[in-house]
């Protein structure tokens, strides 16, 4: 197994780690500005989808899973997966600049985890060789 | 604000955590049995990945367990705290994530990413903190 990937391929797994970061965050600030929702008011959640930040952030969050789907089809999941983690890092970051949240040391900590987990497995090979499809096994 | 007890705490949690995982893997699966979709598109266009995607049976059973997944979610949070519940259920998947892709799609789950999925689990339960 000694796949390595294309800068093209790169730019795949960085659109998957932006889009998912910036699709939950544009969420999460579309929300508050809908309010909160509870089982007795669900009709809110309509009203939510006029909400420009909230619309945006549902394309970007499509845009996540076909740029993940893309991921997928040519490099393994426990590759894809701990690339992609970045995205933590990044809500992490955006929720403390933009939306002005709080993040303790633990916090930090953690996103110190997290990127150690990506360079570690970011140099490593991204595809298992069969000699056979793997559906087959499933 | 947890309201259950212990084992339905993490009864709850782990079937979030199961269906998330047989979710992954399923999709992963579908996805490698369709093959490079940057390939399928340059000869059969956007349209024609579209298909080949949505027509795997396998595909569309990943996609119904990630649907369970966050059903099972919203059950859980509305009965357990969330700073227990979101890191848990995450950290249950990445390291579940690594022992069924070596099972079930055979990836060389090598110990770099063994020590990837720790390190990520651990920087999700301390994000949650």
């Amino acid at each position: 197994m000694k796949h390595t990937l294309s800068p093209q391929r790169y730019l795949i797994l960085l659109a998957v780690i932006l889009s998912a970061s910036f699709g939950d965050t544009l969420l999460s600030h579309g929300m508050k500005q809908v309010g909160p929702v509870s089982f007795h008011n669900l009709g809110l959640l309509l009203v939510a989808l006029k909400n420009p930040w909230v619309i945006v952030g549902i394309l970007l969050l499509i845009g996540f899973f076909a740029s993940y789907l893309t991921a997928l089809s040519w490099a393994d999941l426990t590759f894809v997966l701990p690339s992609t983690s970045l995205s933590y890092v990044i809500v992490a970051l955006l929720s403390k600049f933009w939306l002005h949240e709080d993040i303790s040391i633990y916090r930090w900590l953690g996103i110190l985890l997290i990127v150690g987990a990506v360079g570690f497995v970011a140099n490593g090979p991204s595809l298992t060789e069969h000699p056979y499809p793997v559906g087959k096994t499933l | 604000m947890t309201t259950v007890g212990p084992v339905e705490t993490w009864a709850t949690i782990l079937t979030v955590a199961a269906t998330a995982i047989a979710g992954d893997v399923l999709t992963a699966g579908a996805m490698r049995r369709i093959g490079d979709l940057d390939e399928i598109r340059a000869h059969s266009g956007l349209l024609g990945a579209i298909k080949a995607v949505t027509g795997s049976r396998m595909f569309l059973c990943g996609v119904l367990s990630m649907a369970l997944s966050f059903f099972a979610l919203l059950f859980t949070l509305s009965n357990v705290d969330v700073s227990l519940a979101a890191p848990a259920s995450a950290s249950l998947t990445f390291i579940g994530n690594a022992a069924a892709a070596r099972i079930f799609l055979r990836e060389n789950v090598d110990r770099r990413r063994w020590i990837a999925a720790a390190l990520v689990c651990a920087g999700v339960a301390l994000l949650s903190r």
